[in-house]
């Protein structure tokens, strides 16, 4: 122990503060900062999703419940399904970005921080334009894939879609803009030394996720813009009287829709390639193939995309190489979860709560994973799609993957952000809880939907056998909920009376344990040169001996002023032609403000 | 300063067999009992039986891949941890031949998989051979119109079909995309509105074979229900033969069936939307009623078809099926009864 | 110059990683195009409207447009003043022509029946070469900016970065163009 402590750098002694008060986070364009709003975001969105979720398991508990009417059951499940996605999900994962590559890679902030402002803004923004649909006479119902022509303004009447539509076009840009800003910080600021091949896992995957998620997002962009069209406009798009196709929806939707699980999920997999190799005291086995694992599912992940759409009836051939597509993307995830085996085979393992949900990780992921493989094959498909067999797989990915590798990383660098530990005994109650939880929740879910209940339906009646699995699924709801107000009451009191916790707690190899904990405003008083994959366990830092003169960007408003100006516009398209223009002149006016103001004071 | 640096382990191993004990047995009891009428598991015809076949076979080595795995995990998290006084473990970077074997057996796995998928996929996809049974299968909201245009017979939400021979579904829809699934006769085909699916099937044993809509289509999508009711093929025949004649008034009719004809006619509003064949009924919004009398159940699958619960369905549809698009035409409880008699007496 | 690992600087790399984002915005729309190629239920079909020679001199227009680009560019790195103004602006006109030309074509199809609904034909023409056209627009708009600013002499070499990223976006919208042209217009015979 000693010894790896000794290879830590004494960093951020000359620890500036941040400026006080809401202003300064309103105007923030450090990294840090930038990165525990979108956490906190984050987390409040994935306890309203889970609270839609809860209300739906009641709602299903017993056969003919009338707890909730259809109309809301079908705008909770739709939220639901968005919300945990795009507004919990990704912006916990982009928390985790923010806050940690730029300490990865040995870099002061991202190469532009108000874009990454801006990005923030746009995502809030988007998030709670798309559920104040809720206030204004219902949120969307047509589940979060919203296929085509259920969403016409015929058949969707309201402006439930049209918040869908304006909210995610808003959060999705957010999305795209972020993902660009991180191409290049991981491309161009990582520090003297630190060459690709020495990338910590977390900032690969984080590299992987961002050029997914430009090629990924705007695909669903033009569908959405299509469909607002059709609503609006009258245009053709997706209307079977005019000629237009409904099955065209689904392309572009999968397209995006696709890629999108691997944008969720690769984080998490970064994540637990940090968290095993600390906790087992042993280099992640095999980097090169994880790291490339990483990208050829990245890769492969934009060539399957119509496996969702095997009931569409798009004939045997283009079944058959959708099918196998599909299957090859076993073969690296395989390949992945084998390395963290051997990673943690011959090491010493401590059972720290991030551990526990790293391991946990793989133990639901895999089952998430071989379900996976049954969908590839389209006639198994045939019988699985659109039932709870599906529910019971995607949640095994999303929460029992990427859940847990978000929670993990949270156990793991919440003392970096805070300089406090989380209760390791709240985090195993935590823990334990949520894999019971989810199992008693999900695993059900996989005979339910294989003895024929299918997906988005507000009841189902007695005498299918569905009954006893789905009161099953709502008691382990009921425990997975209580695990998060575990993790809440520890994140709560941690942070008030936490132990306190040093610059390298776990004795990690990667830079972010170098510099304290929290770490100052400009990350590290000197640029680390870095010699080797693991730099703080073999030695591989070294440090100029010449202080370096410091320049951190100034605050700005003009972040804030564009995604305002931009939420205007989306609001204007529902309200009329004036607020539209006004949210024209905002933004652009925020934009040349943007452009002239100084960076540096 | 109060600062830790995580050191060797202090806190108590928790023993995590008896929770996935108890969690198996929560979940075992919920998996027995019940018989699935619905259930993909129980093909009773070829196609959902290949399919069956093709599941086990994945589901198998599935289980095999999963305790290889969750094995490995296992002896991993138990022999490897952290113990007093042990050195710091030897930093292994990789093993290539290693690497290159466990890239290698899984794509060994999946030809076992995709090899029997493919023959299975081409083999279902296959067009029947020979006579077959045509269904023209439209999907509404969220109902379904059935049409056998070789036997002049045109129902609803009840597929009659002969055991053993060979029903060739055309599916199409009217509004939104739907989804035809009878899990236990073939897998989902969906109904896309401006083209035309196909979707086959050889049931093999008579019976009632419960199924709906599996693809989200609105409001009322969780009560889109289909029942597929397969047949010796003589009964099918008289089945078929009494459906395709028109409706007749039988003399000596139950006073409450003439009142009940003339509110449909009349005042009721019913022929806007519905047909009944051999009559001025011709409205083409709702089911076809010509043999309502004659099916099982009411509002695709909600109801059992008894005269109460006809009555309760024409009374207040909304009550019944919230959403629906039939119009709730204000009839008295008399006249609900009225009406609910006579389409009882259209068998 | 900031150090960056590349050697690229990183408003390049923006710009170059945001050209790949678009590039998946307009493959997008011309799939759509192409999938609803002659689906349309009712006139007017492409062959009766478009007016190729019209369009192929916009096209030329927007194509020297992309010539002049890189001659302000590089009259910015010269240091040339007088020529940086003279080929942003130029180049900026020549784009308001091109937008210009596409607004007479769309009015001259409104005029001819084609709105916005009327058939497949119509809703994807408009939401392709719109979408093109609101580019085009932002580029100008962005080209008479940096030419404000060369008017004020607030961009020299030192700042030419600015002047290349405003050059690949403009280029790549160009090259889009080329694209559209052949689909749309070329191929609208066959």
């Amino acid at each position: 122990m000693a010894t790896i402590e000794a290879a830590v750098p004494d960093q951020g002694r000359g620890a500036s503060t941040y400026a006080g008060g809401v202003w300064s986070w309103i105007t923030t364009v450090d990294h840090k900062r930038i990165g525990i709003l979108y956490f906190v975001s984050g987390l409040v969105f994935f306890l309203v999703g889970g609270v839609e979720a809860m209300l739906m398991r009641l709602q299903l508990a017993a056969p003919g419940n009338t707890l909730l009417d259809p109309a809301t059951y079908n705008q909770l499940f739709t939220m639901h399904g968005l919300t945990m996605i795009l507004l919990a999900v990704m912006p916990i994962g982009a928390g985790f970005f923010n806050y940690l590559v730029p300490l990865q890679i040995g870099a002061r902030d991202v190469a532009f921080p108000r874009l990454n402002a801006l990005s923030y803004w746009l995502f809030l923004f988007g998030a709670l334009l798309l559920n104040s649909s809720f206030l204004f006479g219902g949120a969307p119902q047509a589940g979060w894939f919203a296929y085509a022509n259920l969403t016409s303004s015929q058949y969707s009447p309201g402006h439930g879609m049209d918040f869908y539509i304006l909210g995610l076009a808003l959060a999705g840009t957010g999305s795209i803009v972020a993902a660009l800003n991180f191409i290049v910080t991981i491309l161009n600021l990582r520090a003297p030394g630190l060459s690709l091949m020495r990338v910590p896992l977390f900032t690969w995957m984080t590299l992987v996720v961002s050029f997914q998620i430009i090629l990924a997002f705007p695909p669903f962009t033009i569908a959405i813009v299509f469909l607002l069209f059709d609503r609006m406009f009258g245009t053709l798009f997706f209307e079977p009287l005019g000629g237009g196709d409904p099955i065209l929806w689904q392309h572009l939707f999968w397209i995006f829709g696709h890629p999108e699980v691997y944008i969720v999920v690769l984080p998490a997999f970064g994540i637990i390639s940090e968290v095993i190799p600390t906790f087992s005291r042993k280099p992640l086995f095999g980097y090169p193939v994880v790291v490339y694992s990483g990208v050829l599912i990245g890769f492969l992940g934009f060539g399957v995309w119509a496996h969702h759409m095997f009931s569409v009836g798009l004939g045997p051939l283009a079944n058959s190489v959708f099918a196998g597509l599909t299957m090859l993307i076993a073969i690296p995830t395989g390949v992945k979860i084998f390395h963290w085996i051997a990673t943690m085979w011959g090491g010493a393992i401590r059972f720290r709560t991030a551990m526990l949900f790293a391991v946990g990780l793989i133990v639901m992921f895999t089952i998430g994973g071989l379900t996976g493989v049954m969908h590839a094959s389209p006639p198994a498909d045939l019988q699985q799609t659109d039932t709870y067999f599906v529910v019971a797989h995607l949640h095994y990915v999303l929460f029992g993957g990427t859940m847990l590798g978000l929670f993990s990383g949270m156990y793991y660098w919440f003392p970096k952000v805070t300089g406090r530990f989380l209760d390791e005994r709240l985090g195993k109650a935590h823990f334990w809880l949520t894999f019971i939880g989810i199992n008693l929740t999900f695993f059900p879910m996989h005979f339910a939907g294989l003895h024929g209940m299918p997906r988005r339906t507000y009841t189902y009646p007695a005498g299918l056998g569905f009954e006893g699995y789905n009161l099953t699924s709502t008691v382990g709801a009921g425990i997975t909920l209580l695990a998060v107000l575990v993790f809440l009451y520890n994140l709560v009191r941690s942070l008030r009376s936490g132990e306190r916790a040093g610059a390298s707690p776990w004795g990690g190899a990667t830079l972010e344990w170098s510099t304290s904990s929290p770490p100052p405003v400009h990350n590290f008083d000197w640029t680390p040169q870095v010699r080797s994959r693991d730099p703080l366990w073999h030695d591989g830092v070294e440090l100029p001996a010449a202080e370096e003169e410091i320049h951190m960007p100034n605050p700005s408003y003009w972040p804030v002023v564009v995604a305002a100006g931009a939420l205007t516009l989306a609001a204007g398209a529902l309200i009329g032609l004036p607020v539209v223009l006004l949210g024209v002149a905002v933004m652009v006016g925020g934009i040349y403000g943007w452009a002239f103001e100084p960076i540096h004071g | 300063m109060a600062e830790r640096t995580e050191g060797y382990s202090r806190v108590p191993v928790q023993r995590p067999t008896l929770w996935i004990t108890a969690l198996s047995l929560v979940v075992l009891t919920a998996a027995c009992g019940g018989d699935f009428p619905q259930s993909s598991l129980r093909p009773q015809s070829d196609v959902a039986r290949s399919i069956d076949d093709l599941f086990r076979g994945i589901f198998w080595l599935a289980v095999g891949v999963f305790v290889v795995v969750e094995g490995a995990l296992l002896v991993a998290i138990v022999r490897f941890r952290e113990r007093p006084g042990a050195e710091r473990p030897k930093p292994v970077h990789g093993n290539t031949a290693l690497e290159v074997a466990w890239t290698i057996v899984p794509a060994v796995i999946l030809i076992f998989i995709g090899v029997p998928t493919m023959l299975t996929l081409w083999k279902i996809d296959r067009p029947p051979q020979g006579e077959v049974l045509r269904v023209e299968v439209v999907g509404h909201q969220w109902w379904w119109e059935l049409n056998y245009p070789d036997l002049g017979v045109t129902t609803a939400n009840e597929l009659h079909v002969p055991v053993g021979h060979t029903v060739d579904l055309r599916l199409r829809s009217e509004d939104v995309v739907h989804s035809f699934w009878v899990p236990r006769l073939a897998g989902k085909r969906d109904l896309v509105p401006g083209r035309e699916n196909q979707l086959w099937f050889t049931v093999d044993s008579a019976g009632v074979y419960p199924g709906q809509c599996a693809e989200f289509c609105g409001i009322a999508h969780a009560l889109m229900g289909v029942r597929v009711i397969a047949e010796e093929p003589d009964v099918f025949e008289r089945w078929a033969e009494l459906q395709s004649r028109d409706a007749v008034e039988e003399p000596g009719e139950e006073a409450l069936v003439a009142a009940g004809r003339s509110i449909f006619f009349g005042a009721g509003g019913c022929i806007s939307c519905h047909t009944i064949r051999g009559t001025p009924a011709a409205g083409v919004l709702g089911p076809d009623l010509t043999h309502v009398g004659s099916r099982s159940t009411i509002g695709a699958g909600v109801l059992r078809n008894t005269l109460v619960n006809m009555a309760r369905w024409v009374k207040d549809p909304q009550e019944v099926k919230h959403g629906n698009l039939m119009l709730d035409m204000g009839l008295s409880d008399e006249h609900a009864r009225d009406v609910a008699a006579y389409l009882g007496s259209l068998k | 110059m900031e150090r960056t690992n590349t050697g690229v600087p990183n408003e390049k790399m923006l710009m170059w990683a945001f050209i790949g984002s678009e590039c998946m915005l307009f493959a997008s729309l011309i799939a759509t195009y192409l999938t609803y190629r002659g689906r349309s239920l009712v006139g007017p079909y492409p062959e009766d409207l478009l007016n190729i020679p019209f369009i192929t001199v916009t096209t030329f227009v927007l194509l020297m447009s992309s010539l002049t680009m890189v001659l302000a560019l590089s009259a910015v790195q010269r240091g040339d003043a007088r020529g940086s103004r003279v080929f942003l602006l130029l180049t900026a006109v020549l784009g308001i022509i091109f937008v210009g030309g596409q607004a007479i074509e769309f009015s001259h199809f409104a005029g001819e029946g084609l709105g916005l609904s009327r058939n497949l034909f119509s809703s994807t023409f408009f939401l392709t070469t719109g979408f093109h056209g609101a580019h085009v627009t932002v580029g100008v708009i962005w080209l008479l900016s940096l030419w404000v600013l060369t008017m004020r002499g607030r961009l020299g070499p030192e700042s030419s970065v600015k002047v290349e990223v405003a050059g690949l976006y403009w280029h790549f919208v160009d090259v889009v163009w080329i694209v559209l042209f052949t689909v749309i217009y070329l191929m609208s015979g066959s």
